[in-house]
Formats: structure tokens, sequence, C-alpha cells
């Protein structure tokens, strides 16, 4: 982007010898409005509605479909709604940490779209640290919603604030190890290094690279469910326990931003795991046109996220919640150790192969595809035993 | 160094809370997420049905029996319709017994995917909830076809019951029975058996068989500590000595005997039962009048009864006493969920406040019912 903001300078795009820094600061400051209220916001908004009809869909019934096509606008309806309800501040909070904590859980939504790959131009900024920066950042929710489970001055909110601090910290650290066989295999914390040390073919994926990595991505998704507190991992807002956990005080727009924040960051855990392990926007090169090639991978990038977000509601849909000293054995039985497992198996594997094993890679691959298509062999066969009648009608 | 200082927390769940099934307040003790104690308090939803049935007279009072309990209405209305009956000694026709006993196990049925699908509900999971309220709206479909109301049903009289079957309902009950069986499996197969789901129900809140007696628990709560008691086969009423059913007991399969899956799954395995008992019912049923003729103003001898009945939260006593006026002098039953609430303060030591959610769902407490 700097490149393009020098040539611009240089054709006298801003007048006459303009101050270089101030062009890139409104650079900077046009480029993040333009992701967050072109992509950050309406995709957290319209994956409320995405998963609304999904999740109706698992449960036999029809979901939202009043507003809009097919309830499409309901994301907009619920949003002015929630603008125009009284914002209400409960008279024995602390009011000013009250009013801090959404912004905050805001912030560490909006902030990770800085570094993320849609293709290989459209990214806002390449730090050669682009992963640690989104793994760090995304960690700053929990100081938001601790803030919002103690202002809140209510105890059901409280318990809400002090599991959900418990849960991100604890798989922070399962999540953070399973990111580094990858680094480990690439030699870079770049996003975009990342993605091009793969290829666009599934065996040049780093989840099929060896059996370490394999088993890191299934931790690093199950982790990034808990921090995102997705079901089976949604204790901090469980509503048959805790009323709605640290978001029970909150109304209005505030309540909102908690929400949108949940979603967004389901996009943003997706991505991180197709960054790493799913080969990111990589497409065969079937043009020459840059354009072209950039709305490509743009799509096949948020193809494959959309379907891990898809596979988010999947599970929100089928599984029931575990207790909380569950999830923490989980946490630290078995996906702590089972990660550093991970690291040095891979450390081991790079060392015996630097330049990675095709064979393992094509014997992983079809480890999966076996694996798949078990799964699609149990739904039908639970599908014809069930003798349920089925209905395709997508737009009901 | 010195100790941190740390406090108990005082929780309060309830009146207003989405886990409570109504309107039920626990005064909870609690250490960080494990409870010293919660203590039940009750009587949020007491509407002196009892008192009432002293003024509105004998037949008055059957519409007033469905808000007993209004998620199994159809026992208490046999219940009221029994002690009168008992009381002024009349003889209730056969078929209106088989309609009692159809239209009450149907009742059991709506009742227990009711308690199955508000247990998923209660450990997190909405899809077992909604699955499980589609199969009862079509058991209230049924039942609205029987006497035109889907909850607060006042379909039995007293010496039998108020409508026939209509025309056509008997091949579409079966029909119903046929759909239900292989869904009772899917929903094994998607929630029952789902490995979080039995962690977090297994081992959780055992009652042992002694605990059960001596607390007074009845129905399936009781069963699930492996007490073999069940009026329907002990101490038989209307027809129920004609069909052939098992009463399904708690083994521990899961973790201890008397666990809260110990009482889910009695729930589900009494559904079993139930779908087979209106299976013989519909079939066997005999033909002739449903109602026995009963003087409007009805003045039963001087006297008391008292009836028990097996209804979805077990042995439920109604016990009446006559005073040879068209009012009853006073009327008193005795509920299932009353007992239930007594064991949770013994029960909620030590469990965690998640667990406390699933100990209630699992004792399958109805707010109403333990009021009156």
């Amino acid at each position: 982007m700097q490149t393009w903001l020098d040539n611009l300078i240089a054709r006298g795009a801003f007048g006459h010898n303009p101050p270089r820094e101030l062009v890139y600061a409104i650079g900077i400051a046009v480029a993040c409005a333009i992701v967050l209220f072109a992509v950050a916001v309406p995709f957290a908004s319209v994956v409320t509605w995405v998963e609304r009809r999904v999740w109706a869909r698992i449960q036999s019934r029809i979901g939202p479909n009043r507003v809009g096509p097919n309830g499409f606008l309901q994301w907009l309806a619920d949003g002015i709604k929630h603008v125009c309800k009284e914002d209400v501040i409960p008279a024995e909070a602390d009011a000013r940490l009250f009013k801090l904590a959404p912004y905050l859980v805001v912030l560490a939504f909006i902030l990770p779209w800085a570094v993320m790959p849609f293709s290989s131009a459209l990214i806002l900024a390449d730090l050669n640290i682009g992963i640690l920066y989104m793994t760090a950042i995304t960690a700053l929710t929990v100081v938001g919603v601790l803030m919002a489970g103690w202002a809140s001055n209510n105890k059901w909110s409280l318990i809400g604030g002090i599991r959900s601090a418990a849960q991100i910290i604890s798989y922070e650290i399962p999540a953070g190890l399973s990111v580094f066989p990858v680094v480990l295999i690439t030699g870079t914390l770049s996003m975009q290094g990342i993605i091009r040390a793969q290829g666009w073919l599934p065996n040049q994926w780093f989840i099929f690279a060896n059996p370490f990595c394999f088993a890191a991505a299934v931790i690093l998704f199950v982790s990034s469910l808990a921090e995102n507190n997705r079901t089976p991992f949604d204790l901090p807002e469980a509503e048959s326990e805790l009323v709605a956990g640290f978001a029970t005080e909150y109304s209005s727009m505030r309540y909102l931003f908690f929400f949108m924040a949940e979603w967004g960051n389901m996009f943003i855990a997706a991505a991180i795991i197709v960054t790493l392990f799913l080969g990111g926007w990589q497409f065969p090169r079937v043009s020459g046109s840059a354009v072209v090639m950039n709305a490509l991978e743009f799509v096949t990038f948020n193809l494959k996220v959309l379907f891990l977000v898809f596979v988010s509601m999947w599970i929100r849909g089928t599984l029931p919640r575990v207790r909380i000293d569950q999830m923490m054995s989980l946490c630290w039985k078995y996906f702590v150790p089972i990660s550093f497992i991970d690291l040095i198996g891979t450390a081991v594997w790079v060392a015996i192969w630097p330049d990675g094993n095709p064979i393992a890679a094509w014997m992983m691959l079809a480890l999966g595809v076996a694996v798949a298509g078990l799964f699609v062999w149990r739904v039908v066969y639970f599908t014809k035993r069930s003798r349920m009648e089925l209905y395709f009608h997508p737009t009901i | 160094m010195s100790t941190l200082r740390t406090e108990e927390m005082t929780l309060n769940m309830g009146p207003q809370h989405p886990s409570t099934h109504g309107v039920l307040r626990f005064v909870i003790k609690a250490d960080g997420e494990v409870m010293r104690e919660a203590i039940p308090d009750v009587g949020y939803l007491h509407r002196s049905i009892e008192k009432i049935a002293e003024k509105v007279g004998y037949h008055g009072f059957m519409p007033y029996t469905d808000r007993v309990d209004y998620v199994c209405a159809m026992f208490t209305n046999q219940g009221w319709a029994m002690a009168c009956e008992k009381l002024a000694g009349i003889e209730v026709p056969r078929r209106a017994e088989y309609c009692r006993v159809i239209a009450t196990e149907f009742n059991r049925l709506a009742s227990h995917l009711l308690t199955v699908g508000l247990m998923g509900m209660d450990i997190g999971a909405m899809t077992p909830f909604l699955h499980a309220l589609r199969e009862r709206e079509m058991i209230n479909d049924l039942i609205e076809e029987l006497c035109g109301a889907r909850l607060t049903f006042n379909y039995m009289r007293i010496g039998g019951v108020g409508w026939d079957l209509p025309p056509g309902w008997r091949e579409k009950a079966m029909a119903y029975l046929d759909h239900l069986d292989p869904i009772l499996d899917e929903f094994n197969s998607l929630f029952s058996y789902n490995k979080i789901c039995i962690e977090r129900l297994a081992n959780v809140a055992p009652i042992t068989a002694e605990d059960a007696i001596n607390y007074n628990l009845v129905g399936p709560n009781l069963r699930a500590s492996g007490v073999n008691w069940d009026v329907r086969k002990d101490m038989p009423y209307s027809v129920y000595p004609d069909f052939e059913f098992e009463i399904p007991l708690g083994s521990g399969e899961w973790g201890t005997t008397g666990d809260a899956m110990d009482r889910y799954m009695m729930r589900i395995r009494e559904m079993v039962q139930s779908s087979r008992i209106l299976r013989q019912a519909l079939t066997r049923m005999p033909e002739g009048p449903v109602l026995a003729r009963v003087v409007r103003n009805f003045k039963p001898a001087a006297g008391e009864c008292q009836i028990r009945v097996e209804s979805a939260r077990g042995d439920q006593g109604w016990y009446v006493v006559s005073d040879g006026t068209s009012y009853p002098w006073r009327v008193r039953v005795r509920t299932g969920s009353f007992a239930a609430m007594g064991i949770i303060q013994k029960l909620s030591r030590g469990l965690m406040i998640a667990d406390l959610v699933v100990l209630i769902a699992s004792l399958d407490v109805i707010a109403p019912e333990i009021d009156r």
C-alpha cells in the first residue's frame, strides 16, 4: 500500500509536494475505515442472520424470514432496535468501567483485521509478526469481559466474567502453542509468508504436512471455540446457569457490541486456522490479470473461512455445554501436553525433512479424506434410519 | 505469609431465573463455583387451589385441577375424578377407563418429552429441546382433537370422560406411536449418549435408595434410585392390570445408581413403556358408553377417601373429606415435585452451580405443582 501511495504522490494526486506522513496517516485511516465498515461489521452482523438460519434448520424450525428476502435484513432490524433502546446503566454499577468494557471488546475484534490476509494484495499491513499480533490482540477480549463482569456489580455477571477470564487465559496456551509448529516449518511469523509457503493443493497445506500439524490444527480449532465463548465452551454466558453471564446488566448498543465482537471473532479465529493450516488464499494461477487473481483469492479465502464458521455453528446446534472443571481439565490435562508434543514432534520432523515429506503429506490427505468419507457415510446411515422426511427448501 | 481472606458468596437464584422452570427461588451459598448449600424457597406460585375446591363444588373443581400440574393435567383430572367416584361409589364404564388410560399415557409422553428437552436446554443444548417439543406438539394436536385443549385439558368427568375418541383418532394415534419409536432412538443418539451429556449427568447428585425413601421421593426419581414402586403395578387402578408393561429401574449404568443420568434415562425408558401401553389400549378398546350417569347436584355421603395416581411426576395422592353437602369439606393434594424440592438442600452440598441446574432438571420439578 505504501508503494501505491508513493506512486499517487509522485503523480501529484495530492497537490505539489504534500507532507508524506500525513498522506500515509490519512491513507491508513481510510483503509481501516473501509475494512471496518465494509468487511468487519457487515460480516459480524450478517453472520448473525446466517447463524440463526443454520441453527433453525438444525432444530427443525424456520428461523427469521420476515425482514427482507428470507429475513436477510434481520441483522439491520436488530441493530436499529438495539440502537433505539434505552441504555441502562445500573445505579450500583461502576459507571466508567461499565461504559468502557464494550469498547475494549470491540477493539479486540477490530484490530486483528489489520493483518487479515484476504488475498495476495488485499492486506492492510503485512506485519513481520502478523500471527503473533493476531493472537495477542484477540486475547484483549478478556480484559473487556472481566471489566464488564466486575463493573456490573452483579454476582452472576461477576461469575461470568471470572469464568471467561479463566477460560480465555487457559486456552491461550494450547492455541498459542499450536501456532508454532507452522512457524517452525515456515520460519516466518508473517501471515502472507505463511500462506506463500503453502500451495493451492490440499497436500501442500500445513494441516497435512505431518501428523503433529494435524493434531495442532484440531487443538487450535477447539481452543478458538473456547476463546470465543462458543458452544460447547459457552460457560461465560451460560443462559441456563448465569442468566446472561457478563452481559446480564447490559442493554441497548453496548449489549450488541459484545455479541458483534463474538460473531466477528468467529471469523477471525477461522481466518487464523485457514491461514496457518488450510492454505489461506492460495489459488491456481489461471489468469495473468492481478485483479482477477486477487478476486479469486479473496473468494477462496472467504469460502474456507465461512466453512469453518459454519462448522462452529453446527457444533453449537449439536453439543451441550461442558462444566467448568471439565473444561479446565480438558485444557490442562490434554491440550497443553499434546500441543507441547506437537511442537517437539514438528521440530524433529523439520530437522529430519527440512523441505517436508511429500509421501507423508499424501498419506495424511488420504487419512483426512477417509475420515470425511466415514462422516458422510454415518450421516447418510442415520438419516435413513431415522425414517424422517427430509425437506430441502433453502428459501422458506 | 498471611492467608488470603475469602468470603462465602450468597447468590439469589430466582424467582426470575431462566432455568428454574417457573417461579422457584434458591438461596445459594457458594465458594466460587462450588456450592456450600442451596436452600429452596417455595411458595411463589401458591394459588389456594385446594381451598377453591371447598367453594366451587365437585363438578366445578375439575377445570381447577388442570392448574395443579399444567404439564400433565390429565393425571390431576383423573385423580380428582377417581377420588369423587370412590366417595360416591360410582362405577366407571370400561370404555371410559380406556379413554382415561390413553389420555393420561399420551400426557405422560408429552410431559416426559418436555422434561428430557428441558434437561438438554439446561445443560446448554437448544436442539434436543426443540426436537422434543416438536414431538410434544404432535401429542398436543392429538389431545386437542380429543378434548379441545392443548394444555389445561378438563377432559375427565366424575364417572367417566367428557368425550369419546373422535372418528379416525385411533389410527392417527397409532401412526404417531409408529413415528415416535424411531424418534426416541434418534433422540438418544443425538443427545442421551453424547459424551458431553453423559459427562455432565453421570455421577451428579446420586440419591441412595434409602435416602429416596426417607425423603419421600416418588415416581421416576424414586425408581432411578433402584426402588421398585409404581402405583400402576403395585396398587393397580383403572384398567392397568390389563396391560403388559415393565417398570424401568435405575441401574447406575453410566455412573452411580440414582444419579442425574439415571433419573434422565428413566424418563426415556418410561416413554418406551408408555408407548407400549398405548398400543395395547388402542387395539383392545371395548365399545360402550364413556360417562356413567351422575347427578348434577353431586352429593357424596359423608366420609373421606384417599386415592393414588401414578402421574408423570410420580405418586400423586388425593385426599377428600365430604360432609354430605355438595361442596367438599377438605381437599388435599400430595404432589411429587414438593417431595423432590425437599431433597435439594441435602444434595446440593458440594455441587457446582452448573450442577444445581442439572439437579433441578433431573428431579423434574414443576413449579405450580409444588405450591398448588
